[in-house]
């Protein structure tokens, strides 16, 4: 579904692919911190401790996820920027896309990085021979990996536009607000294998972030009716 | 561009040097060429120039400058107003180079997934004579980077015989030299490369058939190249020839030397552009005083020849095209603006007459940009590298994919403000280096531990 998002919305104006491609980018330098970060963390301790390398690996998650906020500001500085430059050069003195676009867009990047990063060596893997939880696992991984990867890019996309949002109405708690969830549901991901515990409160939270996102862009139950019943 | 193409004979030469082993050097790095300037002053034609060399095995070194100049000759009123087609047409013009680059990458990375031939070491070229099976990692690092100094000192010294070359105007040599190196890369390299995919994929063919295949694909393929031809098949053709020369590349270099040689290819290429002694930039310097094309073969062009595909009578199109090239240093500003306005698809100016529309049309194909095709063949190197080798397989390919498109558009956007040929190599070869080592060292455990554990962040 992040991929026909891709297709139906970003691929026509080379803007937006940018946009796309540079948000991609910031989260990708997120995560590199965030793991150099942990990795001098576990080098640092001891190996053979497990309980300390949970810990370990918790503390690493949160920190990831507090930089990835981090970066998900700086890049809406950085295209508060891009906007005036944009602005200035336009002939007509209007932008040729909206913050509300590039956030959008932005989230949308920052999914589809997350979410490649996550998926993409299981898919690799899930082409080649084996069962999947013949060690006891769960064999249901690949299915709630999917699943908790799409829904891991939708909030993504949907952080971006509320996060923005925030930015710009300089509506701390909107911020805050995002960030917790954030943080909430990578916890939640602590949860597993006990899928319930993990999915479905995602899922929920999603949808919230979902209507959310949808008011703040100026949608309304009205439009979402006129919309459905294909009304003019 | 494609109708300069029969009169310039300066094409870029491919190394011959490669000609005689199957590794092609690339030629000095392609620089940018915005096309703005390009069809400014005809100096996309001297941009052409970039390196492609290495892609098309042969060529190497010729192309790669990006000059982006021709600017000078604008006058400031003007500055503004080009400045905003620039950065306007900015983003469609990186797209336009996204689309080829990221094909090229996608082609050379997935063989080198499915095809095992590419990631075997059976040798090395003679240009990498160390080998790197030493027991010490000081004597590997020695020898890796003996190897670097001897291919770069090899792409240098072809880089200044084809600058000479086409100083002395020894365009025969140079043409047939370019003949010579893309025959062989089409023909020769496309044998090996359809024999191992075929051998791969268990599908037998006969040899009847594999000739007529190869022969039509060599044929079609010279053609587009060196002469006329649609657009967009020269421009598959270039693609297709970048990588092969890449995957040859990946097999033919040793790890470690590969990885030195991309970093130290990408200085070269900063000092070969920026320097003013540099050749590349002779080379585009020669080219723009002269009003000719870059040699067609060994740069990519994003822009559409419009003089192919209109019915036009050849002189008729050429007239303008010249005219246009011409007019660059007259500052064309009010051909530009309703050209513009017409790229961006919105009629707000309406073209006031029939011979401006062509004018303009024309003008408005004319621009794209061209990148050297050793830009890509380099680029391609490193994706295909990071997924033949990383441990960590795609999320290392994917963060390399990502960074050498960043870094191609921080390369555009410099060449937008600065206006002048750029060296395409180094801001996107460093990005992409930084992040193949730190990807592959730190990233990949955090990733695994936290894919182990189903983690999310």
């Amino acid at each position: 579904p992040a991929f026909g998002l891709f297709i139906f919305t970003i691929a026509r104006d080379p803007l937006r692919i940018i946009i796309l491609i540079a948000g991609a980018f910031f989260w990708l330098v997120s995560l590199l911190l965030s793991s150099l970060i942990w990795f001098i963390a576990v080098k640092a301790s001891d190996p053979q401790d497990e309980r300390l390398q949970k810990g370990l690996l918790i503390f690493g998650v949160m920190f990831s996820v507090l930089l990835q906020e981090a970066f998900r500001f700086l890049y809406y500085k950085l295209l508060r920027k891009a906007i005036e430059g944009l602005v200035a050069l336009s002939e007509d003195g209007c932008s040729p896309i909206s913050i509300q676009q590039m956030a959008y867009v932005a989230g949308v990047g920052f999914g589809l990085m997350s979410g490649a990063f996550s998926m993409i060596n299981l898919l690799a893997d899930a082409l080649g021979p084996g069962t999947v939880g013949i060690h006891g696992d769960s064999q249901l991984y690949f299915l709630t990996s999917a699943f908790m990867t799409m829904v891991l890019i939708f909030l993504h996309t949907f952080w971006g536009i509320l996060f923005f949002h925030g930015c710009e109405h300089r509506r701390w708690w909107e911020i805050a607000a995002v960030v917790i969830m954030h943080l909430t549901v990578s916890g939640l991901s602590f949860c597993n294998p006990m899928y319930v515990g993990s999915l479905v409160p995602s899922y929920l939270l999603m949808a919230a972030a979902a209507a959310w996102a949808y008011l703040l862009s100026g949608g309304s139950a009205q439009n979402l009716r006129r919309f459905l019943l294909c009304k003019s | 561009m494609i109708t300069f193409m029969n009169n310039s004979d300066s094409e870029e030469e491919p190394c011959n040097e490669r000609t005689s082993l199957m590794s092609a050097e690339s030629p000095p790095v392609p620089s940018y060429q915005d096309g703005l300037q390009a069809s400014e002053a005809g100096e996309a034609q001297a941009h052409r120039k970039r390196r492609a060399g290495s892609s098309r095995g042969p060529n190497n070194i010729a192309g790669g400058e990006m000059s982006g100049s021709g600017v000078p000759v604008r006058e400031s009123a003007l500055e503004n107003e080009e400045e905003e087609l620039t950065l306007k047409y900015g983003a469609k013009h990186v797209i336009m180079l996204f689309v080829p680059v990221t094909l090229c990458m996608i082609v050379v990375v997935a063989t080198i997934k499915s095809v095992r031939f590419y990631t075997e070491k059976n040798g090395q070229l003679i240009y990498t004579p160390f080998s790197e099976d030493t027991p010490s990692v000081g004597q590997r690092l020695l020898n890796s980077v003996l190897n670097t100094i001897v291919m770069i000192s090899v792409i240098i010294v072809m880089t200044v015989f084809l600058v000479l070359l086409y100083k002395y105007r020894c365009y025969k040599f140079i043409h047939g030299w370019l003949i010579l190196s893309s025959l062989m890369l089409l023909f020769l390299f496309t044998y090996i490369y359809l024999g191992e995919v075929l051998k791969t994929y268990n599908v037998a063919m006969d040899y009847p058939t594999l000739f007529i295949v190869i022969w039509n694909f060599g044929a079609v393929g010279m053609i587009c190249i060196h002469w006329k031809g649609p657009l967009q098949l020269q421009q598959a053709y270039l693609i297709m020839i970048s990588a092969l020369m890449a995957l040859v590349f990946i097999k033919y270099l040793p790890e470690w030397s590969a990885w030195v040689i991309l970093g130290a290819i990408s200085i070269y290429d900063l000092m070969a552009v920026l320097c003013p002694k540099g050749p590349l930039r002779m080379l585009v310097e020669t080219a723009q005083e002269r009003n000719e094309p870059i040699f067609p073969a060994l740069i990519y062009s994003s822009a559409m020849m419009w003089t192919v595909g209109m019915a036009k009578p050849d002189t008729a199109a050429r007239g303008p095209s010249q005219q246009t090239w011409d007019a660059a240093e007259d500052g064309r500003e009010h051909l530009r603006s309703p050209s513009h306005a017409e790229s961006q698809m919105s009629t707000r100016n309406p073209v006031p007459t029939r011979p401006i529309t062509s004018l303009e049309e024309l003008e408005e194909e004319e621009r794209g940009v061209k990148l050297g095709l050793g830009d890509f063949i380099f680029y391609s190197v490193l994706v295909g590298k990071a997924a033949a080798t990383a441990s960590g397989d795609w999320n290392t390919t994917l963060a390399c994919f990502v960074a050498i498109l960043i870094g191609l558009c921080l390369t555009l956007l410099l060449l937008a403000v600065f206006k002048k040929a750029l060296p395409a190599l180094p801001i996107s070869i460093t990005f992409g280096l930084i992040f193949y080592f730190s990807t592959d060292n730190l990233v990949r455990p955090f990733m695994d531990t936290l894919a182990s554990h189903q983690l999310y962040i």
